[in-house]
């Protein structure tokens, strides 16, 4: 990762409205507004605006386009059809996570590829790295603002200023329209556990399409929300973070996500063997849901024991404004896995967690 | 924000009021309560306990953010608002009044002098921007 500052193309309007502004993967980002309570439960109930375009963009546009993404990622792209996208890792030699993705196909020869803001130099060498076939990759980071409206009023907040019919664009597929005028890609994605759009705009035309929806909505209607309770809304759903439930040395399958791994799809991909060989090995830890039972805040870096045995280590650790209660994801050997509960050191202190394989929250 | 007359602050934004019989409450200014944001856990000490200045005595927790709590003064816990058990958010709402933390008896009162007052804590801020 580049140790100089990023800028995304609208700080300086989020410092006007009011961010609290702290610095994440190489970028100045609005962590909240008005409050991270407040803006985790607006997007539950009616809808929020993040601006998140510290994340990166890689396109891949030639005749083997989506050969030489299905070479690269673990999940099959060439069940993909025009307009559709999916959720994958991709995956070093050794079966360790290079980053998590999401691959839209654009057309036969156009993949769009959208990776994490903190990964965006080393994903992009890893693809120029390995990627085989004609086409060529381009890092389009600074090329795109992106925008997530998420929540259960996204489609029709969005759709005052958006050209197309939103309705039309099913759950992970992508549709080119105009959003104020300017042409976007728009996605029926998010990282919040509800329904909602992510748009990329060309970054020129960022701070047009950011006031548009501002006017066109009041802040009762679309809260403006940091990354503070992206984090809150992602766990609860219990969507992984890459840094946190998973890394070069964690795996897919420890990480719960051996269903993006399709180890006998058409392409031979990066890390094929080695997965192959880690699947019938099976993992030696794996990712639980963990809910406090009583008081006190689970954290990263806190060890899980079963009596005096340490069993393992919370990855992500919040307190979730919908339950009321703290959350959190850990790796625990896989011979306490199917435990009912374990129990968490907080400072020198050990309090009682539930152990579950389910979402903390599902949008009805 | 105004603060009102007779807080004295801690540079660690902990502040202290003297209660005039012998005992100050001791809570977190609104500096501090501002930057953690919403603040779902607080770790209370035990009546009894001792506590001693600049040392740690709790655990603030935001839904972001740990932070430790430091004695602006010295003196023996005789009271802690668990009403902060249940609202822990109180030390959002009302840092001065309802979010008080504990009441310790002061062992060495003259230890509020050192502390900075109202306008002086108000500077501190400004310089530390």
């Amino acid at each position: 990762m580049s140790q100089e500052l990023r800028h995304i193309p609208l700080e300086d309007r989020h410092v006007a409205l009011g961010a609290k502004m702290v610095p994440f993967a190489g970028y100045l980002m609005p962590v909240q507004y008005t409050g991270l309570i407040d803006e985790h439960q607006a997007v539950r109930t009616r809808a929020g605006l993040f601006d998140v375009s510290h994340m990166g963009e890689v396109e891949i546009v030639g005749k083997d386009a989506i050969a030489v993404i299905d070479g690269l990622v673990t999940n099959d792209a060439t069940k993909l059809v025009d307009g559709q996208a999916m959720y994958t890792v991709m995956c070093k030699p050794d079966g360790g996570i290079v980053d998590d993705l999401i691959v839209y196909r654009l057309a036969e020869d156009h993949v769009f590829v959208c990776v994490n803001a903190s990964n965006r130099d080393k994903d992009f060498a890893h693809m120029r790295q390995y990627a085989r076939g004609e086409a060529t990759l381009t890092d389009r980071g600074d090329a795109y603002g992106q925008f997530a409206i998420q929540g259960p009023d996204a489609q029709t907040l969005l759709q005052r200023i958006a050209g197309i019919d939103l309705s039309a664009i099913g759950a992970f597929r992508c549709q080119f329209g105009p959003i104020a005028g300017h042409v976007s890609l728009i996605a029926r994605t998010g990282y919040t556990g509800e329904d909602g759009f992510e748009i990329y705009v060309p970054a020129e035309h960022a701070g047009a399409v950011f006031d548009a929806l501002i006017e066109a909505t009041s802040r009762e209607e679309l809260a403006l929300c940091g990354l503070g309770c992206r984090d809150t809304l992602r766990l609860e759903a219990r969507l992984n973070l890459y840094g946190q439930e998973m890394d070069e040395q964690t795996n897919p399958f420890e990480a719960g996500l051996a269903w993006v791994v399709k180890l006998d799809k058409s392409t031979p991909f990066i890390g094929q063997q080695a997965l192959t060989e880690l699947k019938a090995a099976g993992p030696g830890r794996r990712l639980r849901g963990l809910v406090v039972e009583g008081r006190g805040i689970i954290r990263h870096g806190h060890d899980i024991f079963v009596d005096d045995q340490k069993v393992g280590v919370v990855t992500s650790g919040t307190y979730s404004p919908t339950l009321e209660q703290s959350i959190g994801l850990g790796y625990i050997d896989v011979e306490h896995a199917e435990r009912a509960k374990v129990e968490v050191e907080v400072r020198g202190r050990r309090i009682a967690a539930a152990v579950t394989k389910k979402a903390f929250y599902s949008r009805k | 924000m105004v603060i009102p007359e007779g807080f004295k602050f801690s540079r660690e934004h902990e502040w202290a009021h003297d209660q005039g019989d012998g005992t100050a409450l001791i809570g977190i200014s609104h500096y501090a309560q501002d930057a953690m944001g919403d603040i779902v856990f607080v770790e209370l000490p035990n009546v009894g306990d001792a506590l001693e200045a600049e040392l740690e005595f709790g655990v603030v927790e935001s839904v972001k953010t740990v932070s430790d709590l430091y004695a602006p003064v010295s003196g023996e816990v005789v009271e802690i608002n668990d009403e902060l058990e249940d609202s822990p958010e109180l030390v959002n709402q009302s840092p001065y009044e309802g979010g008080w933390v504990v009441r310790i008896k002061m062992s060495n009162p003259e230890e509020l002098d050192a502390l900075m007052d109202a306008e002086e804590y108000v500077d501190y801020l400004k310089e530390s921007e």
